[in-house]
């Protein structure tokens, strides 16, 4: 707990100039997939204008990339940065769940 | 059903020793396997000797999935235990797949499903080929997600997707309260469930293991010891459920001769368990020692379980009775294994015990005393874990002598609890009188053999542990220094009745003698009358010759004298 505190603290004062590097880890074309990217975009286009990348890694085509990132439920997204490295699961379709945990709204 | 029972499913051995035995075979092969148990219990590392036993011995590649600790970690871990996981890993054998889930790193947005565990799994699985996986544990799972329902059936599905790839998998899970398992989720949907039990009774810890549940086989419920040692896991396949041990007519010798007597004069049965119960210093130890003795004399090896004395402290009194064991302990005929029973629980001594002999495989053994081990277990357990042993021994034609130390004044019945397992019960005990203690033994039983019904006196002498006769008086049976003056009186009065013999017949011999001295007098008296009489008779006859010469003489001057001469005679006249 303490230790979310400091991230908060952390980010707040700079998290509008940082870039947001996010992958979505999917598994072929599932309708939680594509409902995933769909949320993702227009979340993206909402909160993080002109500063993120999203890179969509299908886990059937490249089965060895689920390691790296620890990926078990499908679909994923990882913040990679800005650190330190979150994951939300699911398809994304609760928006204010998604802003909780990539740390752009405080946790309550 | 008949036919599927007849033909059985197909086993996957674990290697492991005993636990083979215990599952007819080993675990459902490409089927789930659950291993439950609380922490600290053996779970991973029965896991991992399941997958590099896989490896070495049958050749079949495994994947170990490991959600809890580090793969470095597990890797130093088992290492102490002669499993090399490097090696392994790089002649890709093994992989070692480590999926970690930090509950809070995780935000649940919506729907989802575990497909990124399967690809993980099945890309781990098709990397090296593995026919074996480990999943240890399934519940990080839950910590780490909180949707319970999507789990559920995300798990069912995988135990479905595991069975569908034909993989041998086992699964290790906590075991939680009320259920196997804290979610009750994978006992239902294994094949097999295998639970351990890391018990601390009485500041002593045991292990154990039973089989719940095993699809398609019968399986003994009972629970079994194990053992985890710088060899990994043992399980003892020793039950009392079998009384299938071949009966040797073989005898052998106790090696105290008048003991060998009272058996019907050829010893103990080979194979055969033999109770020695005595109070303390009644000689149990020195019969033990003997008995060992006879074993090495015989050329075979012997393993002496010493609950009460060290090595060199039995090995120097048995000097005392002109016993020398220490070339054979130096030869390794013999092996000595001393430990105090309260160093482990009874399942430890069981197991320890039980590896030992097969090591060595001795045929002779000898545990002394099993009674000490009612100080860390009650009786029905001593009586539970003998007969566990004493069916292991005769399964392997090695005859056992236990000794019992007895107390207080009933002295059979401290022995009943396990002289029934016993074929052979010799009781020593000691008696009282005339201010001396000496000991006593009798056979109590024995079984399939005539044995003797008499109480033998007991003598721990410089030359070993003897039997002598004991003398029946008018007080009851006569020991010790009363036995010796019994038996000086005896001898005395033998004496005795030899010398009077010797006496009558020297009376006999003298009156051979006076008789034969008269005999050979009265001959001489004869001989000389024999003379005087023969010349008495020749001068009668003599005379008597004369006499008929003068008569004729007579006649003749008579004729010539008067008248005509007689017809011829006259003429030559």
């Amino acid at each position: 707990m303490t230790e979310q505190k400091e991230m908060d603290e952390m980010e707040t004062p700079t998290s509008d100039e940082e870039f947001w590097d996010l992958r979505l880890y999917v598994a072929g074309q599932t309708p939680k997939s594509i409902a995933a990217v769909a949320n993702l975009k227009r979340l993206c286009d909402e909160h993080l204008s002109g500063r993120y990348r999203v890179e969509v890694i299908d886990l059937v085509k490249n089965p060895q990339l689920a390691r790296g990132d620890q990926i078990l439920a499908i679909p994923t997204l990882v913040r990679r940065l800005p650190e330190p490295m979150r994951k939300i699961i699911g398809d994304l379709s609760n928006q204010e769940r998604v802003l909780v945990g990539l740390d752009m709204r405080p946790r309550g | 059903m008949v036919s599927a029972s007849r033909e059985g499913i197909r086993k996957a051995p674990t290697g492991i020793p005993g636990l083979d035995e215990i599952t007819e075979g080993g675990f459902p092969a490409g089927r789930p396997t659950l291993i439950c148990g609380s922490a600290g219990c053996g779970k991973t590392l029965m896991a991992m000797e399941f997958l590099v036993r896989g490896i070495t011995d049958l050749g079949e590649p495994g994947v170990f999935v490991t959600f809890e600790e580090l793969p470095e970690e597990l890797t130093e871990n088992v290492l102490s235990l002669g499993f090399d996981l490097q090696d392994l890993e790089k002649k890709g054998l093994l992989l070692i797949e480590h999926i970690r889930v930090e509950r809070s790193e995780i935000e649940e947005t919506g729907e989802y499903d575990l497909e990124g565990l399967f690809i993980r799994l099945g890309y781990a699985i098709d990397s090296i080929g593995a026919k074996r996986i480990v999943l240890d544990t399934l519940e990080v799972l839950f910590g780490g997600l909180s949707n319970e329902a999507i789990l559920r059936s995300e798990l069912r599905r995988l135990f479905r997707w595991l069975k569908d790839r034909g993989m041998t998998a086992v699964i290790t899970g906590e075991r939680g309260e009320g259920n196997l398992t804290r979610h009750g989720l994978e006992e239902y949907i294994s094949d097999c469930v295998i639970l351990l039990d890391h018990r601390v009774i009485d500041q002593l810890a045991t292990r154990r293991l039973r089989v719940v549940k095993y699809r398609g086989t019968l399986h003994g419920t009972n629970e079994y010891p194990f053992l985890i040692d710088e060899r990994g896991i043992e399980v003892l396949p020793i039950t009392s459920l079998g009384l299938s041990h071949p009966a040797s007519s073989e005898r052998i010798s106790s090696g105290t001769a008048g003991l060998d007597e009272m058996l019907g004069g050829r010893g103990f049965y080979r194979g055969s368990s033999v109770l020695v119960s005595g109070r303390a210093g009644a000689g149990k130890s020195s019969l033990a020692a003997q008995f060992v003795d006879a074993a090495r004399r015989r050329g075979e090896r012997a393993i002496y379980f010493a609950f009460e004395e060290s090595q060199s402290q039995v090995v120097r009194n048995m000097r005392s009775i002109g016993l020398d064991l220490q070339p054979w302990l130096d030869q390794g005929l013999l092996q000595f294994h001393a430990a105090r029973p309260t160093l482990h629980g009874l399942e430890r001594h069981l197991v320890t015990m039980y590896k030992q002999v097969r090591d060595f495989a001795p045929r002779v053994v000898v545990i002394d005393p099993i009674t000490n081990f009612l100080s860390v277990g009650n009786q029905e357990e001593v009586k539970a874990m003998l007969m566990r042993l004493i069916d292991f021994f005769k399964a392997q034609q090695i005859t056992t002598l236990f000794t019992s130390l007895t107390h207080g004044f009933d002295l059979e019945t401290t022995d009943v609890a396990v002289s029934s397992l016993m074929d052979t019960w010799l009781l020593l005990r000691e008696i009282e009188v005339n201010g001396e203690r000496n000991r006593l033994l009798n056979v109590i039983k024995a079984r399939g053999m005539a044995h003797s019904n008499q109480v033998r006196e007991l003598l721990l002498t410089g030359e070993g542990v003897q039997l002598v006769d004991v003398h029946l008086g008018a007080g009851g049976a006569l020991t010790g220094a009363a036995r010796q003056a019994q038996e000086a009186q005896e001898r005395a009065a033998a004496l005795g009745r030899q010398q009077d013999i010797e006496r009558q017949r020297r009376e006999l011999e003298r009156k051979r003698q006076a008789l034969e001295a008269r005999i050979a007098a009265q001959r001489l008296e004869f001989q000389s009358e024999e003379g005087e009489l023969e010349s008495r008779l020749e001068q009668a006859e003599a005379r008597e010759r004369r006499l008929v010469d003068d008569l004729a003489d007579m006649a003749r001057i008579r004729k010539a004298v008067s008248g005509a001469p007689e017809s011829g005679t006259g003429d030559v006249r």
